[in-house]
């Protein structure tokens, strides 16, 4: 039965079609990435936030989402500074992080889902 | 009739002390500082009714004035010995017998110059919540410019949930610390602006929720939920905080005349010390370590000793005193098996 209120696809996340290559990639080399708690600290303090419209933590929210679309252009912005790191609560290490995207980004690129 | 020895004269150890008295036991107190009463003499009210403190130091006073407590005052316990079931507590210049002793030596504030980054003892308007208190107390409202303070933030989890400072636990009441807090200077300073920076709003005990929805509904506080990363002087005499508020998903930028960190509550050096000197175990985040979680707290892995209050774990006042009372009764249980 369909009672057309259906959420708009692309406005949800949908868990079910996730697509997690690149985050269990990431997260098998970079298991820090497992207790970030969304603070916000990291994106306060970007250098690269600071100066376009780049947020980190919502990068690594969405690749935990599995939001993977936007990645390649978002993962440019980030200058590799490792201020993230040195101000996480959590210890997570969002530099590691960016530079293992790329590298998933590589592998994955010709492969089917 | 059982002699115990109570280290520490705080909340936690009159409370226990008045506990074993009552009880039938023999009591000493022993307190390194020249008053009972521990970090409460320097607080102003508290959550989640705003009571005095000074009713709850009061208290104890009153309570312990009706037993024959020894209070050994500028007294610190220099050894510990174990002769069978009878510890020997040396001070500087007696020596204390006990069939059982209790650990009650509170906690200490994360020292907030440990995270230099948000800026407190290098900018004067960086204070504490323990500050505030003070000022609260002092009727103090003003910025060392000597303004009135139009915009006040207010820093949860500083010093705690941080493995920048090896602390990972909450400290479980710093933030309705700060919703209180918030709440007492809406109270004196009706025109200032102030907001609440946290990751999580820890709300566990009675009216704690009721006390956070009275702040937005009565006090117009602004909670924004984000880690403050750094605060800064700029030149024309405010703070500057960075963070981001991640609801909306963008860094925030923000002008302010006061900051208030709400630092952490961790054990003491002095405790660290004393449970060497007993030989009773600590966990990783260093408080003392009770022998089950569950089934009182108050019992540690040694014989004979046992803990109340803010040594265990971050504890309210209210908690602190059920604790202490709970504390007694493993003891006396103990004390029977002698
Ligand atoms: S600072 Fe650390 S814990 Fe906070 S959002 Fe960034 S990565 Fe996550
Ligand atoms: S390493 Fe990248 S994400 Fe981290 S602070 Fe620097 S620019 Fe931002
Ligand atoms: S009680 Fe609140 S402010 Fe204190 S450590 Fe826990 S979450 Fe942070």
């Amino acid at each position: 039965m369909d009672f057309g209120f259906a959420p708009i696809e692309t406005r949800s996340i949908d868990i079910d079609i996730f697509d997690s290559r690149i985050l269990k990639y990431v997260i098998k080399y970079e298991p820090s990435l497992l207790v970030c708690l969304s603070c916000g600290g990291c994106t306060a303090t970007c250098s690269a936030g600071n100066l376009t419209d780049f947020n980190v933590r919502r990068m690594q929210l969405m690749l935990r989402r599995g939001e993977t679309e936007n990645l390649q252009t978002e993962i440019n912005k980030c200058m590799l500074c490792g201020k993230c790191l040195l101000v996480c609560p959590r210890g997570v290490n969002l530099r590691n992080v960016v530079m293992l995207i790329k590298k998933a980004l590589v592998i994955y690129k010709n492969q089917e889902k | 009739m059982k002699n115990i020895v109570v280290i520490g004269g705080g909340i936690a150890g009159v409370e226990v002390a008045c506990m074993m008295a009552e009880t039938g036991n023999r009591v000493t107190i022993i307190e390194r500082d020249n008053k009972l009463g521990g970090k409460l003499n320097n607080w102003y009210c508290l959550f989640p009714d705003f009571k005095k403190s000074d009713e709850i130091l009061n208290y104890i006073k009153n309570r312990i004035s009706k037993f024959n407590i020894e209070v050994k005052l500028n007294s610190n316990v220099e050894k510990a010995e174990r002769n069978g079931n009878t510890w020997l507590v040396h001070t500087e210049n007696a020596i204390c017998k006990a069939d059982a002793v209790i650990i009650a030596t509170g906690y200490q504030l994360f020292d907030a110059t440990r995270k230099e980054e948000l800026g407190y003892k290098i900018y004067d308007n960086v204070i504490t919540q323990a500050d505030m208190e003070q000022r609260f107390r002092e009727g103090n409202f003003l910025t060392s410019y000597g303004k009135k303070p139009e915009r006040i933030a207010i820093v949860h989890c500083v010093g705690s949930r941080d493995e920048k400072c090896h602390n990972m636990y909450c400290s479980k009441v710093c933030c309705v610390t700060g919703v209180k807090q918030a709440i007492e200077i809406n109270k004196f300073l009706p025109d200032a602006q102030i907001f609440c920076f946290y990751m999580d709003l820890r709300m566990y005990d009675k009216f704690f929720e009721e006390l956070y929805r009275t702040a937005q509904e009565q006090h117009n506080i602004q909670f924004i939920r984000g880690r403050v990363s750094e605060v800064s002087e700029t030149p024309d005499q405010h703070l500057s905080i960075k963070t981001e508020d991640t609801l909306s998903g963008r860094p925030m930028k923000m002008k302010l005349d006061m900051v208030i960190l709400l630092a952490g509550m961790e054990t003491k050096k002095n405790t660290k010390e004393i449970a060497d000197k007993f030989g009773v175990d600590r966990e990783i985040s260093g408080f003392l370590k009770s022998k089950d979680f569950h089934i009182g707290a108050g019992i540690l892995t040694q014989k004979g000793v046992f803990a109340a209050g803010t040594c265990i774990a971050p504890m309210s006042i209210k908690e602190t005193i059920e604790n202490a009372r709970s504390t007694a009764f493993q003891v006396n249980e103990y004390l029977k098996t002698l």
